[in-house]
C-alpha cells in the first residue's frame, strides 16, 4: 500500500457518505479500506463510470507491496501473496501460504488416484471450519510429454483442486497444459536455461508460472524483470530451498532478502509471492519419517518467514496436521480477537433433562467443547461465559471467570433454570473446579464438576447424568 | 500545439529509455501516430509494423508507469489481449539483487551466562551464555553471538506423562539424579531443569528442605548448568526457590520463576545473595513483562545480567499465534532500543504436549480425517511449537522429548550456520524419485 491514513483513501471517494458500504461515512470507509477489511469495490457508487479514473487510481495505490496471484479457477482458486507487512501484529498476514502434495508421472495409476483423492479429502477441524490443503503438484519424473499429459489428465478426472505442473523441460509442460489451461495451472518453472521457450507457453496459454534461480538472487530477479517486459505479472519466485546445514542458513536468507527487498524497499521486480519446496528434505537421503519430519520442519521455517505457497512430499498426518496449525498459527488475523459472542449456545435439541454446561468465550475452547459435544450426540445448553477471549485455566487464575460471574452471564441472557431445566444443576469445567462453592452459593443451585478435558465428557455423563437427588 | 512524428522517429526517441533518461524530457503537445496503409501492406512488412507498435506500446506503458500512473489497472488483461504478439526479449535482460540491512537494530540483547566453573566458584563442567543478539534470529544483519540451547525436564516425582514421553523415562523417574544423568548422556541436552513440583501442598507438600537436598543430588550428579523450577505454588514457592538457592549457592542455576503473583522479591533476594539467574515470567502480555522486569531491576536490585525472561509458551493450535507474536514483539523492542525488553527468551516448550493433537490415540471428531499414529504426532508438534519461537526470538528450549530436542537442535543450529553438512544439488528436484 502507497497510502496509509483514511483522510488520503478519503479524498478519491464520492464523499457522499451514502452509505451503501453500510458504513454511515466515507471517512470510516476509509479507514476499513486502510486496514483492509472492506474492499474499494464495497463502494458501490465508486464503480460508477464518473468515478473510474478515482477508483483506478485509488486501486494503484490501494494494492498490496507483494502482488497478489491466483492459480486454479473457480471455488477452488487459491490467491497467493497479498502481504503488506513483515510482521503479523503490525497488520495481519494476508492469504496463507497455498500447501501443494506432489503426484509423479511414473505412479502406478491406482496409487495416483489413491494419493490425488488422499489429498482432496483430508481435513481437520480447528475452530469452526476446517484445515486442508489446497493444490496438487504434477512432477514429471520420466520426462515424456505423452505420460505427463496423461496423468495430468487423470488428476483433473480425481479432484478440481488448482495443478501445478512441474517439469523444467518445455515440451512436457506444454502437453500438461494442453489438457489443463482452462483450469490456469502454474507453471514450474522457467529457469535461465529455458525461459523462452516457457515464456511462450505463458504468452500462448496466459498462464501464472513459477521463476526459478537456485541460490541465485541475481538470475532470478532479472527473469522476473525479462517476464515483466512481456507484461506478465502473474510470476511466483523460487530462490531455492535447500534442505541442510549452511546451504539452509542461505536459503533461509534468500526468502528474508526477497521479501525486505519487496515490503520495505518497494522493489517491484521481487514484490512477488515466494515458493519454498520443503519436499528437497527427501533429498538428503534419511528414512521416510526422519525425511518427513524434516520437510514439515521446512516448511514451518518458510512458513513463518516468507513462503507464500508450497510443495510438500509426505501425506502422513503427522507432517498435514502440523503443517495445517502452523500456517492457521501465522496467518491467522492478530487484529481480531478469537472470541464468540457470550452467551447460551444450544448443543442438539436440548429439553428439560439436558445438562447446562460451562464452559468460556474463547473461540477454541468453545468449539472444542461444543463440537465434542455435538459429535457425541449429547443435547445440552452450553454457557460461553464472556471471559474476552481467554480459556477456562487462564480466565480462572485471572478472576475473569468466578462463581459471581458465571450467574450474571446467566442471569444477563435470561436464562430460567425453571423454566427449560427439571434439574437445578450446571456443570463446571475440571479446570474451574475450584469455582464450584462460589458458584453454588451465588446461584443457589447443585453444582458438578466436569472433566478436565472435554474430550472426556461422554464418559463422564455415562456415570454422573442424570444427577442423582441431593 | 499538434506534432507529427515519424514511427521510426518514435521507436528511436524511447529505445533504451530509463528512468534516468525521463530527467527533463519533457513531452510537449499531442502525439500523433500517422500510418499510410492505404495503399496495402505486404503482409511481412504489417508484421514488421505491428511488431515495433507493439514495442512501442510496451515502452509508453512502462514509462507511464514510472511516472506512477495506475497503468496496470487501466490496462490490465487488456493489454496482453490488444497486444497478443507481445515481443519476447531475446536476451535476459541482466540485473543484480541488493537489499540493504536494517538500520534500527542498534541495541544489543543483553548477554546472560547461566552455570559457573570451579574458576568462578562453582562446580560446572562448562557454561552457557544466551543473548547478545543484534538482529532478529539467524537473520544476515548481524550474526548471532551464542547458538540456541535446550534445557530438559527432569522431576522430582514420578508425573503423569504422554506415552511418547513416557517410554524414555521409565527407568529413572523415581530418581532425579539418575533421570538428570541420562538426559546429559543419552540425550544430549546442554542443560537440565529440576522441577520440584512435589513442593506443592496440593500434591505432597515436600518442605523446602528436602527439595533442596534433590537439587544438591541432581547437581552432584551431573555437571550442566541447570535451573531450578518450583510447583507453581504462589505461596510455597519463594520458600521452596530460597532454600534451593542456598544450597546450589555459586552455581548460577536459574532460578524458575518470579512472576507478578507471588512475592517475587524474595526470589530476586535469592538470586542475589547466592549469585544466581532469575526467570521473569508472564502470561502473554508485553506490558508486564516490562513491568516485572523494571520492578526486578529497580525494586529488587537485580543486574541486567541476572535476568531471563519467560514471556510464556502456547502449543501450537493452542495460542502459539499469542506466543509467537509476543516474542516477535518483545524482541523487535528490544533491539529497537527498549531495555526493559532486551533481555534472553526462555520458552516452555514442553508445553506443546498439553496439545491433543500431541497425545490422543485419535481424533475425537467423527469428521476430521485420521490423526495417525500418535507416536509421531507429539514430538514433531514439540518440535514445532519450539522452532516457531525460535524464529520470533527464543533463546532457551525447556523440552521433554529425545527425539524432538534433536530435531530441534538440528535445525537451530543449521539455521544459525553452526552446522556442516553436505550440500544437496536441488537444481532439478523435479526428477527425483523419492
Amino acid at each position: 500500500m502507497k497510502i496509509n491514513s483514511p483522510l488520503e483513501v478519503y479524498k478519491y471517494l464520492p464523499q457522499t457518505n451514502c452509505g451503501e458500504c453500510g458504513e454511515a461515512t466515507c471517512m470510516a470507509f476509509g479507514s476499513h479500506v486502510i486496514d483492509r477489511s472492506l474492499k474499494l469495490e464495497d463502494c458501490t457508487p465508486l464503480l460508477e463510470d464518473k468515478y473510474k479514473k478515482k477508483y483506478l487510481e485509488l486501486g494503484e495505490l490501494m494494492a498490496p507491496e507483494i502482488r497478489e496471484v491466483i492459480i486454479g479457477v473457480g471455488e477452488h482458486a487459491v490467491t497467493v501473496g497479498g502481504d503488506d507487512v513483515l510482521y503479523r501484529h503490525q497488520l495481519t498476514f494476508f492469504d496463507q501460504p497455498a500447501f501443494a502434495i506432489d503426484v509423479w508421472d511414473t505412479m502406478p495409476e491406482s496409487e495416483l488416484v489413491e494419493r490425488v483423492t488422499f489429498i482432496r479429502d483430508f481435513k481437520k477441524f480447528y475452530v469452526g471450519r476446517f484445515l486442508r490443503m489446497d493444490m496438487i503438484a504434477v512432477r514429471s519424473t520420466s520426462g515424456d510429454p505423452g505420460k505427463f499429459r496423461d496423468v495430468v489428465s487423470k488428476v483433473m478426472e480425481n479432484t478440481e483442486l488448482p495443478l501445478i505442473l512441474c517439469s523444467l523441460d518445455p515440451e512436457v509442460l506444454k502437453a500438461g497444459l494442453e489438457v489443463s489451461a482452462e483450469r490456469r495451472p502454474l507453471l514450474y518453472a522457467a529457469t535461465k536455461d529455458n525461459w523462452q521457450a516457457v515464456a511462450d507457453l505463458v504468452l500462448e496459454y496466459d498462464v501464472p508460472t513459477v521463476l526459478f534461480a537456485p541460490d541465485d538472487l541475481d538470475t532470478l530477479k532479472s527473469l522476473a524483470s525479462t517476464f515483466m517486459e512481456m507484461g506478465r505479472y502473474d510470476l511466483i519466485l523460487d530462490p531455492g530451498t535447500n534442505p541442510q546445514g549452511n546451504m539452509l542458513r542461505e536459503s533461509f536468507e534468500n526468502f528474508l532478502k526477497l521479501r525486505r527487498a519487496g515490503i520495505k524497499e518497494g522493489q517491484r521486480e521481487v514484490a512477488f509471492p515466494l515458493m519454498s519446496v520443503p519436499l528437497t528434505a527427501y533429498l538428503t537421503g534419511g528414512d521416510a519419517v526422519s525425511s518427513s519430519y524434516w520437510e514439515t520442519v521446512l516448511a514451518t521455517v518458510f512458513t513463518v518467514r516468507y513462503g507464500d505457497i508450497m510443495i510438500l512430499h509426505s501425506i502422513e498426518p503427522f507432517a498435514l496436521l502440523p503443517e495445517m496449525h502452523i500456517r492457521d498459527t501465522i496467518y491467522t488475523d492478530p487484529r481480531t480477537p478469537v472470541k464468540v459472542e457470550p452467551k447460551v449456545y444450544e448443543v442438539g435439541s436440548p429439553g428439560k433433562d439436558s445438562p447446562v454446561i460451562v464452559t468460556t468465550n474463547f473461540a477454541l475452547t468453545y468449539y472444542t467443547v461444543e463440537s465434542d459435544l455435538a459429535s457425541n450426540g449429547i443435547d445440552c445448553y452450553l454457557l460461553a461465559a464472556d471471559t474476552d477471549g481467554l480459556g477456562v485455566e487462564a480466565a480462572v487464575a485471572g478472576g475473569q471467570l468466578t462463581g459471581q460471574n458465571i450467574s450474571d452471564e446467566f442471569k444477563k441472557v435470561d436464562f430460567d433454570f425453571n423454566e427449560k431445566t427439571g434439574h437445578n444443576t450446571i456443570i463446571l469445567p475440571g479446570l474451574g473446579a475450584r469455582l464450584q462453592g462460589d458458584l453454588e452459593d451465588a446461584t443457589g443451585m447443585n453444582v458438578l464438576v466436569g472433566p478436565q478435558d472435554s474430550g472426556q465428557i461422554p464418559p463422564w455423563m455415562d456415570k454422573n447424568w442424570p444427577p442423582k437427588p441431593k | 500545439m499538434s506534432k507529427k512524428i515519424k514511427l521510426s522517429e518514435l521507436g528511436s526517441l524511447f529505445n533504451g529509455m530509463d528512468v534516468e533518461a525521463l530527467e527533463g524530457v519533457t513531452i510537449e503537445g499531442d502525439i500523433e501516430l500517422e500510418m499510410d496503409a492505404s495503399g496495402g501492406l505486404n503482409p511481412q512488412l504489417a508484421y514488421m509494423l505491428g511488431h515495433e507498435t507493439a514495442q512501442i506500446a510496451q515502452h509508453l506503458i512502462n514509462i507511464s508507469r514510472l511516472m506512477g500512473y495506475p497503468v496496470d489497472q487501466l490496462f490490465g488483461s487488456m493489454a496482453r489481449a490488444a497486444v497478443p504478439g507481445v515481443a519476447r526479449p531475446q536476451e535476459l535482460l541482466r540485473s543484480k539483487f541488493e537489499v540493504a540491512r536494517m538500520d534500527e537494530w542498534k541495541n544489543p540483547i543483553q548477554e546472560v551466562t547461566l552455570g559457573a566453573t570451579s574458576a568462578d566458584g562453582g562446580s560446572r563442567g562448562r557454561t552457557i551464555t544466551l543473548g547478545g543478539e543484534n538482529a532478529l534470529p539467524y537473520y544476515f544483519d548481524s550474526p548471532m553471538p551464542h547458538r540456541n540451547y535446550v534445557t530438559m525436564d527432569v522431576f522430582d516425582m514420578p508425573i503423569g506423562m504422554a506415552k511418547a514421553v513416557k517410554v524414555n523415562y521409565e527407568d529413572v523417574i523415581e530418581s532425579p539424579a539418575e533421570w538428570a544423568k541420562k538426559v546429559v548422556k543419552d540425550f544430549n541436552a546442554d542443560m537440565v531443569t529440576i522441577h520440584l513440583i512435589s513442593t506443592d501442598p496440593n500434591i505432597r507438600d515436600t518442605s523446602a528442605k528436602e527439595a533442596a537436598e534433590t537439587v544438591a543430588d541432581v547437581l552432584q550428579a551431573v555437571d550442566v548448568p541447570i535451573v531450578i523450577g518450583g510447583s507453581g505454588n504462589p505461596d510455597k514457592d519463594p520458600e521452596v526457590l530460597e532454600k534451593a538457592a542456598e544450597v546450589a549457592e555459586g552455581e548460577r542455576v536459574l532460578l524458575a520463576s518470579a512472576s507478578l503473583n507471588l512475592d517475587y522479591e524474595r526470589i530476586a533476594k535469592a538470586a542475589n545473595q547466592y549469585g544466581h539467574v532469575v526467570l521473569s515470567w508472564t502470561q502473554l502480555e508485553i506490558n508486564a513483562q516490562k513491568e516485572l522486569n523494571r520492578k526486578l531491576m529497580k525494586q529488587c536490585s537485580v543486574k541486567r545480567e541476572d535476568i531471563i525472561m519467560d514471556p510464556t509458551t502456547a502449543a501450537l493450535g493452542y495460542g502459539l499465534d499469542y506466543a509467537y507474536t509476543n516474542m516477535e514483539r518483545i524482541r523487535l523492542a528490544g533491539l529497537n532500543g527498549d531495555d526493559e525488553l532486551s533481555f534472553p527468551m526462555s520458552s516452555g516448550t514442553t508445553n506443546a504436549w498439553g496439545a491433543r493433537e500431541s497425545w490422543m490415540v485419535k481424533s475425537p471428531l467423527k469428521e476430521d480425517s485420521d490423526w495417525g499414529a500418535r507416536e509421531y504426532r507429539g514430538p514433531i508438534w514439540e518440535i514445532v511449537t519450539g522452532l516457531a519461537l525460535a524464529l520470533a526470538g527464543n533463546d532457551l528450549f525447556m523440552m521433554m522429548h529425545p527425539g524432538s530436542v534433536a530435531v530441534l537442535k538440528e535445525i537451530t543450529q543449521s539455521l544459525h550456520g553452526s552446522l556442516e553438512r553436505d550440500t544437496v544439488d536441488i537444481s532439478n528436484w523435479v526428477t527425483a524419485e523419492v
